[in-house]
C-alpha cells in the first residue's frame, strides 16, 4: 500500500514536470541568482513573455558552475537540439571560451544567437583620488608600478583584469605582470573597496558604478567604449584621452548548435523585439547599460571576431600558451 | 520626525490588505522553507522570483513578499536544528548545539518558544537598527580591507576548537578537513582550478548547502536505517508549549548582546549571517563561562544563536541597500529581484526611492509580528510537519534533500557528492567527529584565504600590512593606517588561549574534590 501511494505521487510529480517541460522557454542563467546572467534571464525572460513574443512565462533556471562551463557542457552534450532553449551570456563567456577554460568545449559548439545591451567597461577611483586623468593614472603606474593597485569583480586573467592590461599595453608599458590586481566578490565589493582606500582604482562595468557615482562618491576616469555613453556625457572614453582601448561586457544569448536555421532566425527576431521594446530601453537605462544590438548571423560573425582577439590577447600576457 | 514621516510613507504602502495578505503568506512559506532541510532562505526566495513575476507583483509587493520568505526562513530555520539535529539552513547550524539536547531532556517546546522570541527580538532589534543607522552604517565596510577581514576570520577560526566541549583534537581536526574541503575549486585570485582532478563541476568548489544536507540530513537517515530508529534524533516528541517566562527574562542580556554582535557581523559585506550566528554563539559562551554549560542544551544555548542570525540577516539588508553588495546568498537574490525591478540599490537608493526603502522597512516590521505569532503559539502546527511517523518523514527529509539540492546548481554531480558527504557524516558520528567544524570550515575557509591572499597582493607581501602597518615608499616609512585588524588579531589570540587558562583555573578544585 505504502509503495503504491509512493508510486502514484512520484508519476503526479512526473507528468506535472513533464508537461511543464512542453510548454514553456527556458533560460538558463549559467550562475547564481544575483549576477549579470542572471539579470539577462529574468530581465529578457520577462519581457519576452510581456509583451507577447511566448506563450508563458519563460522559466528561469541557475546553473552555476565552472564560470559558465557547467551550463555550457550541459547544453553541448545534453540539450543539443532543444529549440526551447536559450542561454544568457556575456563578454565573460566569450573571454572564458577563448581562454579555453571550458575544459577543452569551443566557441563553435553552440549558436551566439543575439546581443541587446552592453555594459561599457569603466576605470574609477575614489572622489578624493590624485589622479584626474586616465593619463595621470598611467604615469603613476609607469612610474612605480607598486604604488597603484586595482580591484575587479573577476579573478586574475579575467575581463576585468584584461581591461587595464589592454589600456597600459596601449600607453606602451610592457611590464604588466608587475601590475597589482586583486579579485573580489563581484564590482561592488570591488567599488568599495576603492572607496575605502585599500585599491588606488576600480575595473569593472559601468552598471555596477551607477549609483555611487551618483552619489559622487567615485570618479570615472574613463568609459572604455567608442562613444560617450547617454546619460552618462560627462565621462570621457580612454580613445578621446589618447588610449584607444574599447571593452564592452556585452550581454546576450546562445542557443543549442542543433537548432534549425529557421529557429535561430526565430529567436534572432524574438530578441530584435525585445530590444526594440520600450521596457528594455528603460532596463537599459536604469541599469547602465548602453545600446549594442547585435542578432542572427552578425552576432555570430561578430563574437568569433572578439573571441579571436582576446585569443591573442591572452597569449601576448601569458594567459595561455 | 521626518523619520516619523519616512515611516507613515513605509505602512501607507505595506498597509494594504494585498500587501498583508501576502506577508502573511511569505511568512508561512518562508518558516515551512526554513524548517525543511535542504531548502534554505536563499533556494525559497530564488524558487519564488518566478510566481512573482507571473502573478504580476509591482516592485513594493514583490519586495514585502520576498522579504516575508526570507525572514520567515530564518526564523523557520530552527525548528529542524531543535527537533531533528539537522539545521534547517546554515545560519541555523549553531543552533543544533543546544537546542538538540534541550529536546532530547524534554525541552523541546521551550526552546522553540525560547529560540522564536529570540529570532524576534535579533530580527526587530536589525530592523530597527536598519532603519535608524542605514546610511550611516554603510561606511563601516569602507572601513574593512583585506587585512580586517582576515583577522575577523581568524577570530573565528580561533575559537573554533572550543565548539566541541568533549573532544578539542577532533573539533580541530574537522575544522581542518572543512578548510581543505574549501580549498577545491577555481583558485579566485588567479582563476586556476585547484583540486578539481579536471572535473567541471568540481570547478566552484563544494557548495557548503551541499555538505550541511549531506552530512546532517542524509547521514541522520543512515543511522536510523542502521539503528532501526534507537540511536537517531529522529522522534524527539514535543510536550506542552508553554511560556518559560524566567529563562525569557534571564535570557534578555544574553538576546541584546548576541543581537548586536549579529547584527554588525551581517553589516559586514564580507561576513554575514552564518558568522554572525556563530560570533553571537562563541562569544556568549565566553560571557557565560564553564558554568554557562554551553552545549550541553542551555536556553541561552539557543538564545544567542538565534538572536545572533536573525540580527545578522537584518543586517546584510544594509549593505545590500545602501552600497549594492549582497552580505549573503539570500541578499544576493534579493539583489537580483531589485535589479529585475528596475531598481538599483546604492548610496542613493534611499533618498531615490523612498517609497520602496519605507516599504520594504515597514513590511519588515509586519513580518516580524506576524512571524512571532506563528512561531510562538502557532509553533505546535509547524511541528506537526515535522513530528509524522518516521517512515514517512524519513524518505520526505530524503526527497526534500535530493529536490533542495539539485533546485541549487541542477546538477546530479551534487547529488552524488550530497550522498558521498551523508557516508562521511555516517562515518563520523561513529567516530565521534563534531561535524559542525567541518561546515564553518567550508563556510569560510575560502573567505579568509581570499582575505589573507588579497592583503599580500597588495602588500608585497609584507606580514605587517596584516596589523594595520601600510607601507609609504615615498618618505620610506611605516604607516599604521588602522587599529581594527590588530584588536581584532588581539582578540582572535585571546579567544584561543583563554579557555585553555580558564580550563585549569576552573578544573583544579575539581581534581582536589575528585
Amino acid at each position: 500500500m505504502q509503495t503504491k501511494i509512493r508510486a502514484l505521487t512520484l508519476g503526479a510529480i512526473m507528468s506535472v514536470a513533464g508537461s511543464a517541460a512542453l510548454a514553456a522557454t527556458e533560460c538558463i542563467a549559467p550562475a547564481n541568482p544575483g549576477g549579470g546572467w542572471d539579470f539577462t534571464c529574468r530581465q529578457i525572460g520577462k519581457i519576452l513573455y510581456d509583451i507577447g513574443q511566448v506563450d508563458s512565462p519563460v522559466q528561469v533556471t541557475n546553473m552555476a558552475g565552472g564560470g559558465g562551463g557547467l551550463a555550457y557542457s550541459h547544453v553541448v552534450n545534453e540539450r543539443g537540439d532543444d529549440n526551447n532553449l536559450i542561454v544568457a551570456a556575456s563578454q565573460a563567456t566569450a573571454t572564458r571560451l577563448a581562454q579555453n577554460a571550458y575544459a577543452g568545449l569551443t566557441a563553435d559548439q553552440v549558436r551566439f544567437v543575439g546581443a541587446i545591451g552592453a555594459d561599457p567597461g569603466v576605470i574609477v577611483v575614489a572622489a578624493d583620488s590624485p589622479f584626474m586623468s586616465l593619463g595621470d593614472m598611467v604615469d603613476a603606474i609607469k612610474a612605480d608600478p607598486g604604488s597603484v593597485a586595482f580591484g575587479g569583480g573577476s579573478a586574475a586573467g579575467g575581463f576585468d583584469h584584461l581591461k587595464v592590461l589592454m589600456v597600459l599595453k596601449e600607453a606602451g608599458f610592457t611590464d604588466i605582470t608587475k601590475v597589482k590586481y586583486i579579485g573580489l566578490d563581484g564590482g561592488g565589493d570591488a567599488i568599495t573597496q576603492t572607496i575605502g582606500g585599500f585599491t588606488q582604482g576600480m575595473t569593472g562595468d559601468m552598471s555596477e558604478i551607477v549609483g555611487f557615482l551618483q552619489s559622487g562618491e567615485v570618479r570615472a576616469l574613463a568609459v572604455l567604449t567608442e562613444e560617450r555613453v547617454p546619460g552618462f556625457e560627462d565621462i570621457p572614453t580612454a580613445q578621446e584621452q589618447g588610449f584607444d582601448v574599447v571593452a564592452v561586457n556585452w550581454r546576450g544569448l546562445y542557443v543549442p548548435k542543433g537548432i534549425s536555421d529557421a529557429d535561430f532566425e526565430a529567436w534572432g527576431a524574438r530578441l530584435q523585439a525585445v530590444a526594440d521594446s520600450q521596457e528594455w530601453q528603460d532596463a537599459m537605462v536604469a541599469n547602465g547599460l548602453a545600446p549594442f544590438t547585435k542578432v542572427g548571423g552578425d552576432f555570430q560573425s561578430w563574437v568569433d571576431g572578439v573571441i579571436a582577439d582576446t585569443v591573442e590577447l591572452s597569449k601576448e600576457i601569458g594567459v595561455i600558451q | 520626525m521626518e523619520l516619523l514621516s519616512n515611516l507613515a510613507l513605509g505602512f501607507s504602502v505595506a498597509l494594504t490588505p494585498f500587501t498583508l495578505f501576502l506577508a502573511v503568506a511569505g511568512c508561512f512559506l518562508g518558516t515551512i522553507i526554513g524548517a525543511l532541510p535542504g531548502l534554505g532562505p536563499s533556494n525559497g526566495v530564488a524558487i519564488l522570483i518566478p510566481l512573482a513575476f507571473s502573478l504580476g507583483l509591482d516592485a513594493t509587493s514583490a519586495l514585502v513578499l520576498m522579504t516575508a520568505v526570507y525572514y520567515g526562513a530564518m526564523y523557520g530555520g530552527r525548528i529542524s536544528s531543535i527537533l531533528l539535529n539537522i539545521p534547517g539552513d546554515e545560519p541555523a547550524l549553531m543552533t543544533t548545539l543546544d537546542g538538540y539536547p534541550m529536546a532530547k531532556a524534554g525541552r523541546a517546546g521551550d526552546a522553540l518558544v525560547l529560540s522564536g522570541f529570540a529570532s524576534f527580538f535579533g530580527a526587530l532589534f536589525a530592523t530597527i537598527g536598519l532603519m535608524l543607522l542605514a546610511p550611516l552604517l554603510s561606511r563601516i565596510a569602507y572601513q574593512f580591507g583585506p587585512s580586517e577581514y582576515f583577522a575577523l576570520y581568524l577570530l573565528a577560526f580561533s575559537t573554533l576548537g572550543g565548539i566541541a566541549s568533549r573532544n578539542q583534537a577532533k573539533a580541530a581536526l574537522a575544522s581542518c578537513i572543512g578548510l581543505g574541503i574549501a580549498m577545491i575549486g577555481l583558485d579566485n585570485q588567479t582563476g586556476m582550478p585547484r583540486f578539481t582532478g579536471g572535473n567541471l563541476h568540481l570547478m566552484d568548489g563544494v557548495d557548503f548547502l551541499v555538505a550541511i544536507v549531506g552530512l546532517f540530513a542524509v547521514a541522520e537517515v543512515f543511522v536510523f536505517i542502521e539503528s532501526h530508529g534507537r540511536e537517531s534524533s529522529i522522534g524527539v516528541k514535543l510536550g506542552k508549549v508553554t511560556l518559560p517566562v524566567r529563562d525569557l527574562t534571564k535570557g534578555i542580556g544574553t538576546m541584546l548582546r548576541s543581537s548586536v554582535i549579529g547584527f554588525i557581523a551581517g553589516v559586514l559585506p564580507g561576513a554575514g549571517a552564518s558568522l554572525g550566528s556563530f560570533l553571537a554563539y562563541m562569544g556568549e559562551k565566553n560571557v557565560q563561562g564553564e558554568k554557562g554549560g554551553f552545549g550541553t542544551g542551555v536556553p541561552k544555548g539557543v538564545m544567542a544563536p538565534e538572536a545572533g542570525n536573525n540580527a545578522a540577516a537584518g543586517g546584510a539588508l544594509v549593505p545590500m541597500l545602501t552600497l549594492g553588495v549582497p552580505g549573503s546568498g539570500t541578499t544576493a537574490v534579493l539583489l537580483a529581484l531589485l535589479l529585475t525591478l528596475n531598481i538599483t540599490p546604492g548610496p542613493t537608493l534611499f533618498t531615490d526611492r523612498p517609497d520602496v526603502v519605507w516599504g520594504l522597512i515597514a513590511s519588515l516590521l509586519i513580518a516580524n509580528f506576524v512571524l512571532l505569532a506563528m512561531n510562538v503559539p502557532m509553533v505546535k502546527m509547524f511541528v506537526h510537519i515535522l513530528s509524522v511517523p518516521a517512515w514517512v518523514l524519513l524518505p520526505g527529509v530524503m526527497m526534500i534533500s535530493f529536490v533542495g539540492i539539485y533546485s541549487l546548481s541542477g546538477s546530479y554531480f551534487d547529488l552524488l557528492l550530497m550522498i558521498f558527504f551523508g557516508i562521511v557524516g555516517w562515518m563520523f558520528r561513529k567516530l565521534d567527529v563534531p561535524t559542525v567544524p567541518i561546515i564553518l570550515g567550508i563556510l569560510l575557509g575560502n573567505h579568509m584565504e581570499d582575505a589573507l591572499r588579497r592583503a599580500m597582493i597588495l602588500s608585497d607581501g609584507d606580514w605587517r600590512f596584516l596589523f594595520g602597518f601600510r607601507w609609504h615608499s615615498s618618505p620610506g616609512e611605516y604607516e599604521f593606517y588602522s587599529a581594527i585588524p590588530s584588536s581584532l588579531l588581539v582578540l582572535a589570540v585571546a579567544g584561543f588561549v583563554a579557555p585553555i587558562f580558564l580550563r585549569r583555573v576552573i578544573k583544579k578544585p575539581q581534581a582536589v574534590s575528585d
